[in-house]
């Protein structure tokens, strides 16, 4: 019986038919999704914390209401996905106890520090950019849910990489305090940025299931090459130097080659060690709790008025 | 002549101020909100509150001329030059005094408009039109929440009396004219502050009733904001919010 409904999940898999909530899936396939999905949806509102550092600092109006709008997307993303992670059978609430508990994880690039107001630019440019990359793909995941969130979630993301863009764009254009802010932040992101395709793919043990699930359809090495590729001549327009001596055309290859990836430090920053993680586990930990009397009220008072409709309901 | 624009330019600015001060304050709380939708629906206010400061200081910045912008407005100015009223100025403190804190503003702010779409100056009438739309919506959500919070819990009912108690004294500086004020109604321009007083008191009552909170009995208020005399923390706001034109003067951003 097992087997037979795994053919057809397979089959259904194979002939890109999407997988419902409702459908029968391997336990296997819904623990990948969930593992999935809720660390995607805690990369977003983690993601908010280090640009939100700047939201009060922003250097004119302008950049002040498109970086909170852009924070309050990132939101709005976490909303989606963490819907389309409930539809797999978890609660908001248990999935983010995980997240407070340090069970879950979330994307590592958000460990780092926000420094400078150039890193507001080089974090749209390149970490909206590599999630692009990373998502577009995953509008046409397998799970039906994932995929439409994906779907409302990648239009942002390209609004927010061209903002970002446009902000390194407007520094180095600027005075030779702002190109030495921008190119600053470009060292400092852009090794974190590769990074976050996650580790080579002959490390990287769920791949191939995943791919089978097409739940991945490209793997992370791929990815990485495609986001290099697009962002070096981006960066050359910007005339920023990407802080790689390894980084060069291959003729042969068709793609840029560069330098290795120092994975230690990657694995350091997942494992808890990176600069930012405790502040940003704190400050999420800390809005949680300091939240916890105003969400109660409002169970209790939403307890409240329906008793008190049932009560009319009776009398009359 | 120029001291009718010069008061003009004022009144613009007070307005402004309040509702640019007011949304720093709530900016500090994105990504820090007790629950994901009401983190989304505060910057929600906020963008408002931003988006009608920027169209005002644009209107005073073209007032006055020169090679003033919306930015030298609200980026260039000292803690002294600032019109904004005590209350905006104020902690974010906790949930309690942000929500009370908004709807204080709130109230105030929808009758303002609703006075302001009258203005004999076009400028601020077109401004009005837009903003109590936006007002309209925040009025409701600040209104829903005092009422929730206090008739929810008793913690939170505990929490909501005390923010009432503590932010109380801000209030009656909304309707303590400044000379511009009191210049700008004589002309038809600004609001008659005492008509706009009693409808704020009638709705803030209602609400407060619904919401089981009581007014404090104390009825001494504080004022100085709308005259450049502030509290110590609008320093501090200033020297968030205007840290990178003050440290890379005439930049482009
Ligand atoms: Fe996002
Ligand atoms: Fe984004």
């Amino acid at each position: 019986m097992e087997i037979k409904l795994e053919e057809i999940f397979q089959d259904k898999i194979d002939q890109e038919i999407k997988i419902e909530p409702r459908d029968w899936m391997p336990e296997k396939y819904r623990k990948t999704l969930l593992r999935q999905i809720s660390q995607h949806a805690h990369s977003e509102i983690v993601g908010m914390l280090p640009e939100g550092n700047w939201i009060t600092r922003a250097p004119n109006l302008r950049r002040k209401v498109a970086l909170l709008a852009k924070v309050q997307d990132e939101a709005g993303h976490g909303l989606y996905l963490y819907s389309a992670a409930e539809t797999l059978g978890m609660s908001r609430d248990e999935m983010l106890e995980e997240l407070h508990s340090g069970k879950a994880k979330y994307s590592s690039i958000f460990n780092y520090p926000t420094l400078t107001w150039a890193d507001m630019g080089a974090i749209g440019w390149l970490v909206d950019g590599a999630a692009i990359m990373n998502q577009v793909p995953l509008c046409r995941t397998s799970y039906g849910p994932y995929a439409r969130a994906m779907v409302r979630v990648c239009k942002e993301e390209s609004f927010h990489q061209r903002q970002g863009y446009e902000i390194m764009l407007t520094l180095t254009k600027g005075s030779e305090a702002q190109k030495a802010m921008a190119q600053d932040a470009l060292n400092r992101w852009w090794w974190p940025s590769i990074s976050m395709f996650g580790p080579n793919d002959d490390n990287s043990p769920n791949s191939a299931q995943s791919m089978k699930w097409k739940i991945k359809r490209f793997s992370n090495d791929e990815l990485r090459q495609k986001f290099v590729d697009v962002t070096v001549a981006q960066a050359e327009l910007l005339g920023l130097t990407i802080p790689d001596k390894d980084l060069k055309w291959n003729e042969e290859r068709g793609h840029y080659d560069f330098g290795a990836i120092n994975w230690d430090e990657f694995f350091q920053v997942v494992a808890g060690n990176g600069p930012c993680n405790k502040q940003r586990l704190k400050a999420r930990v800390d809005a949680w709790e300091n939240g916890a009397w105003v969400r109660e009220a409002a169970t209790a008072y939403a307890e409240k008025r329906e008793a008190k409709a049932n009560n009319q309901i009776e009398a009359a | 002549m120029a001291e009718t624009k010069d008061i003009l330019i004022d009144y613009v600015l007070h307005l402004a101020d309040n509702s640019m001060i007011l949304g720093q304050r709530n900016a500090e709380w994105c990504g820090h909100g007790p629950v994901l939708e009401q983190d989304i629906a505060l910057t929600n206010i906020t963008l408002d509150l931003i988006g009608e400061a920027r169209s005002l200081y644009q209107y005073a910045a073209e007032l006055k001329g020169g090679d003033s912008t919306e930015d030298s407005m609200a980026f260039l100015r000292d803690v002294t030059q600032y019109r904004n009223t005590l209350l905006l100025e104020q902690n974010n403190t906790d949930w309690a005094y942000t929500i009370t804190r908004q709807f204080f503003y709130d109230v105030f702010h929808y009758y303002l408009q609703e006075a302001l779409i009258n203005s004999s100056d076009e400028r601020l009438k077109e401004i009005a039109k837009k903003t109590i739309k936006e007002s309209t919506y925040h009025v409701k959500w600040s209104s829903e929440w005092m009422i929730r919070l206090g008739d929810g819990t008793e913690v939170s009912h505990l929490k909501m009396q005390n923010a009432l108690n503590a932010l109380w004294e801000y209030t009656g500086e909304f309707f303590i004219p400044s000379t511009s004020e009191m210049e700008m109604q004589e002309k038809g321009i600004g609001a008659d502050l005492n008509a706009l007083s009693i409808k704020w008191r009638s709705k803030v009552e209602e609400i407060l009733k619904e919401a089981t909170l009581s007014i404090p009995e104390s009825s001494f208020q504080q004022k100085g904001g709308k005259t450049g005399m502030h509290s110590e923390h609008m320093g501090y706001i200033l020297a968030d919010m205007q840290y990178m034109q003050r440290a890379y003067p005439r930049a482009e951003w």
